[in-house]
């Protein structure tokens, strides 16, 4: 047994974590800033960490993840970091040349209290920021939230660039939260299909799902561009797929600069997708064409054809909160049931949420923010499930309890294909549907008696 | 836009190939790199030549990690029976949570933590107000839950910085629980100038806190340890296969697939063979002082390595039983390695490799691509000293600097009761006499060509420049170097955890090697890296379906 030393009765822990279902704030700002165009994500503090969070980055995607670090050593965490950050800022412009730094903090230099605005007015008041360069920064110290927090603030970050001319552009921003590469391009695919204009921030596709060709760009073609950033301001409204990730930024356009905004759930299945859809149809006064329509009738024909399989199956789920709260949604429309739940991302509103979207399921439903998988594993224990779905730490618990496993969130360290093929919308609501299909069918025609054992399924 | 450019290797020379690397600089990082890139002599210094172990220069991408690292990654990552208990924010136990394939095997019943993360996971609070309470608490939980032998705490960046004294928590967590060692490890990120500093720390604390807790003598003859071996893709695994066909006890490994029992009892051994030299020599050298146990430096890495090493540890320890079936084992194991490389060479001969990885993988890979006849054009290590480029003779030479000073050295005295002489003097001085060598490390450059680039602390932008202009067959470095490589067409092996596969150590690692050496820069992928259209882009005028 991998897990060998987790019991199953389950004792109050106040203090520690075993088996952690959230990292920190500064692997979520980097992998935003990576969703800009030109830019180089910059982490202020000791070296591990900007090592750690590339290390990270560049196992889920098998991808270059490039990003600079301010390498305190004692000194600096004494006397603080700005010599570092200045110095860094220097180099970075003279040596790799990026169009933005996107500076974040981490818990180092959040605890000794550097004053990032501070430091980024001191490098431009020194003719550090060339011409048509930019600094931007995010405060994403790893004490508080979790990673998903720290994406939050990026993109927030990001949202502060907004310049906005007075005249409108025509455009909806759509922040599209924690998502993968390809979900992104799905969303683009959506919205040109619909005939909405758009702004996408950040947009990490086209940056690490980027081709073999035998060229290494250190800054591939993908990424919101400044200018685009700049935009913002000028559209005639944003949509944020997410609360978690995504509500800051469009709250912050809003306040400042009077675009308004609409929070939704990121759109993961088949109702979210409808909201999603729909809050474009509206916003941007058009009529959804056939093609949208007839994918979404292609999704709920599969969750007709194969309801059999997918009536009363438990599942227990790990992950961040925008996407549990979607994929929940998502599996109660399907008649399954969503019986245990964990985040490590505090928020007592995701409990909340869950309880809303499970109360008519009619069983008990184990819900935690701020929980870790070690408490999953010992719910799962007490009640098993038919079904896991979570990041690959999941599949030290499913070949302990012999579970099936769908592989979803991050990080996925094993398999192949988040980066390429989406999980959002309507689609991506098949191949979600595909997989559940395929792990859950997989058992049956590994258990099944050769007498019960079927052709047709 | 970086592509790989079709100059061939010969017309650049090392001086060339250097200011090429150093022009885009600002001069005073230019000046800084200089120092840290040697075109290599081959010369026996007594003052090194090349700059290392220094600040990495902020804004430069490094390859470079953390003191945190260094010491619960690397040393104390693969101890499984040892509560690793990370006090800090969530994120450093998170990314060292199973992330360096370094394997165990505990048996069916035994104690086995290593797939689990423990932390504390502080909070703002515990920052503004101290988490000494919490780091004890979480200390309770996992005693309660587990009754394990032994919890280490580390500490993160904010541990230092807020001033929580782990040390004291840990010490009276141990004496409230009696049957329970807990210690800590101070470890902080923003420590040294790499990895390095963590290794020296963790050397530290295991010395102190664990080694010698066990006088019980264990049975078996020809007793050793084996340091600085970290059983990553299993190395460890057919390390000691070849030790017990030889006959040769291992006490213990530091640390891979370790217990906390057989670091207890590490100094009833009777040699230390020493692999990597970077992360372990500190617990060779304590080890020596106290209890008397001479070191040798080993290498396992490549069958010739395998060969030479056991011959050493034999030679040692004297006895023509040993040293025949020493001998037996090689003539056993070698024909499998030989026919492996009849088959395997003449597809990797010639070819060129680049290793920047380690404080002592850089040396001991090159022991394999020699023997599949590979060139290794160019070399160094992310947190290496002066002493592991250029050898332990340069060691009373290096100018301390305040990063390095800062690092606790323990001051380590013979022990009144366990200190034993393993040879008396006079067998020490025979055996020096026969060319034998305690201590001794030559370093990297001593086998690299001469005219072949040494880089200490390479970076991303010097790593794409290098193989646009020398144009490797192969690069080997960690996970966030491997892909930038991989874009350019060029064929790119992790070093550190092996990306997958493995054991490459002892004789059949080195066939694994081989095989998966030959698999890389051999593999048709690389031919696919442009389409028919982009090699031919010229349109005919018309095109017939005749």
């Amino acid at each position: 047994m991998l897990l060998r030393h987790t019991p199953t009765e389950i004792t109050e822990r106040t203090a520690l974590t075993i088996n952690p279902a959230k990292t920190c704030q500064p692997i979520g700002a980097m992998y935003a800033a990576l969703g800009i165009h030109g830019c180089l994500p910059h982490s202020h503090g000791s070296q591990g960490c900007c090592a750690y969070h590339r290390s990270a980055l560049t196992r889920h995607y098998k991808e270059p993840v490039s990003a600079s670090t301010s390498s305190f050593t004692e000194g600096a965490s004494v006397f603080g970091g700005q010599a570092n950050m200045l110095q860094a800022i220097n180099n970075i412009f003279t040596v790799y040349n990026p169009v933005v730094i996107a500076i974040h903090t981490t818990c180092l230099s959040e605890t000794i209290g550097d004053d990032l605005p501070q430091i980024k007015k001191k490098a431009a008041a020194e003719g550090k920021v060339p011409e048509g360069r930019y600094l931007i920064s995010a405060s994403t110290p790893s004490y508080a939230g979790s990673h998903v927090t720290g994406f939050s603030n990026m993109v927030k970050a990001m949202a502060g660039m907004a310049e906005p001319t007075g005249k409108k552009n025509g455009k909806v921003n759509i922040i599209p939260g924690w998502v993968e590469p390809a979900d992104m391009e799905e969303i683009k695919r959506i919205t040109q299909m619909i005939g909405v204009k758009t702004i996408l921030f950040p947009d990490t596709s086209g940056v690490l799902n980027g081709p073999l060709s035998g060229e290494y760009k250190m800054f591939p073609d993908g990424g919101t561009t400044v200018a685009e950033l700049q935009s913002t301001g000028d559209s005639k409204g944003t949509l944020a797929l997410g609360e978690w990730c995504s509500a800051d930024a469009a709250r912050e356009l809003d306040k400042k600069h009077k675009v308004p905004c609409r929070v939704l759930d990121m759109p993961f299945g088949l109702m979210a997708t409808d909201r999603f859809i729909d809050a474009l149809r509206t916003i941007a006064g058009v009529s959804i064409p056939d093609e949208i329509v007839n994918e979404r009738g292609q999704l709920v024909d599969m969750i007709s054809d194969m309801h059999q399989y997918l009536y009363g199956k438990k599942v227990a789920l790990v992950g961040d909160p925008d996407q549990l709260i979607a994929m929940t949604e998502f599996l109660v429309s399907m008649d399954m049931k969503p019986i245990h739940i964990v985040t490590g991302t505090p928020g007592k509103k995701f409990e909340k949420r869950i309880k809303e979207i499970t109360k008519d399921m009619g069983c008990e439903v184990n819900v935690k923010a701020q929980g870790d998988m070690f408490l999953l594993h010992q719910w799962i224990k007490n009640e098993p499930v038919d079904l896991i779905i979570g990041n690959t730490y999941c599949k030290y618990i499913a070949r302990d309890e012999d579970i099936p496993y769908v592989r979803w969130g991050f990080p996925i360290l094993d398999r192949q294909g988040h980066q390429y093929f989406p999980t959002v919308g309507y689609k991506g609501g098949l191949r979600l549907l595909e997989k559940i299909l395929g792990v859950l069918l997989d058992r049956k025609d590994r258990d099944d008696s050769e007498s019960k054992f079927e052709l047709v399924l | 836009m970086a592509t790989a450019t079709k100059k061939k290797l010969v017309q650049w020379a090392p001086a060339e190939v250097k200011s090429a690397l150093l022009e885009k600089y600002p001069p005073k990082v230019g000046r800084k790199r200089a120092k840290q890139i040697m075109i290599n002599e081959a010369l026996q210094n007594e003052t090194p030549e090349l700059t290392a172990n220094v600040r990495t220069i902020p804004g430069i991408i490094t390859m470079r990690g953390c003191t945190y690292a260094g010491c619960k990654g690397v040393i104390m990552g693969p101890t499984r029976d040892i509560v690793n208990l990370v006090h800090g924010p969530i994120g450093c136990s998170f990314y060292a949570w199973l992330t360096r394939r370094n394997q165990t095997d505990a048996g069916p019943d035994g104690e086995n933590y290593m797939n689990y993360c423990f932390s504390t996971d502080m909070q703002e609070q515990d920052i503004i107000f101290g988490g000494e309470k919490k780091l004890a608490q979480a200390i309770q939980e996992a005693y309660d839950l587990f009754h394990p032998k032994s919890i280490a705490v580390f500490a993160t960046c904010p541990v230092g910085l807020i001033g929580d004294d782990i040390h004291t928590v840990s010490k009276n967590m141990k004496e409230k629980f009696g049957d329970c060692n807990v210690y800590a490890f101070s470890c902080e990120g923003y420590k040294g100038v790499s990895q390095s500093a963590g290794h020296h720390i963790a050397n530290n604390q295991v010395f102190r806190h664990l080694v010698g807790l066990n006088d019980e003598v264990k049975p078996g003859k020809y007793k050793i340890n084996l340091l600085g071996e970290y059983n990553i893709g299993g190395d460890g695994f057919e390390i000691d296969r070849i030790f017990k066909k030889c006959g040769i006890t291992c006490i213990s490994t530091f640390s891979g697939n370790s217990t906390y029992d057989q670091f207890a009892s590490s100094h009833t051994a009777d040699l230390n063979a020493v692999m990597c030299h970077r992360s372990i020599n500190y617990v060779a050298d304590m080890m020596e002082t106290k209890y008397g146990i001479p070191w040798v430096k080993v290498n396992f890495i490549g069958a010739k390595a395998t060969a030479k090493s056991l011959r050493k540890i034999a030679e040692y320890f004297g006895e023509k039983a040993l040293i025949d079936t020493v001998e037996k084992v090689i003539a056993e194991e070698m024909p499998e390695v030989e026919a492996a490389l009849a088959e395997i060479t003449p597809r990797t001969e010639n070819k060129t490799v680049m290793m920047f990885v380690g404080g002592s993988r850089a040396h001991h890979y090159k022991e394999l691509f020699d023997e599949l006849k590979m060139k290794t054009i160019s070399a160094g290590y992310e947190f290496g000293h002066e002493d592991d480029y250029e050898g332990r003779q340069v060691l009373p030479n290096i100018k301390l600097d305040a990063d390095s000073r800062n690092i606790e050295e323990l001051e380590v005295e013979a022990d009144e009761t366990r200190f034993k002489p393993r040879k008396s003097e006079k067998e020490m001085k025979a055996l020096e006499k026969a060319g034998y060598k305690f201590k001794q490390y030559d370093g990297l450059a001593a086998d690299m060509d001469k005219g072949t680039l040494i880089i200490d602390d390479l970076n991303q932008y010097e790593a794409e420049k290098l193989v646009e202009l020398m144009k490797p067959d192969l690069f080997c470095a960690g996970i966030k170097e491997k892909y930038s490589i991989q874009k350019l067409g060029v064929p790119m092996k992790q070093l550190h955890s092996y990306d997958s596969g493995g054991p490459y150590a002892g004789f059949q690692g080195a066939i694994n090697f081989y095989k998966e050496i030959d698999r890389l820069v051999n593999s048709k992928v690389w031919s696919f890296m442009k389409a028919p259209w982009q090699k031919n882009p010229q349109l005919s005028a018309s095109y017939n379906w005749e």
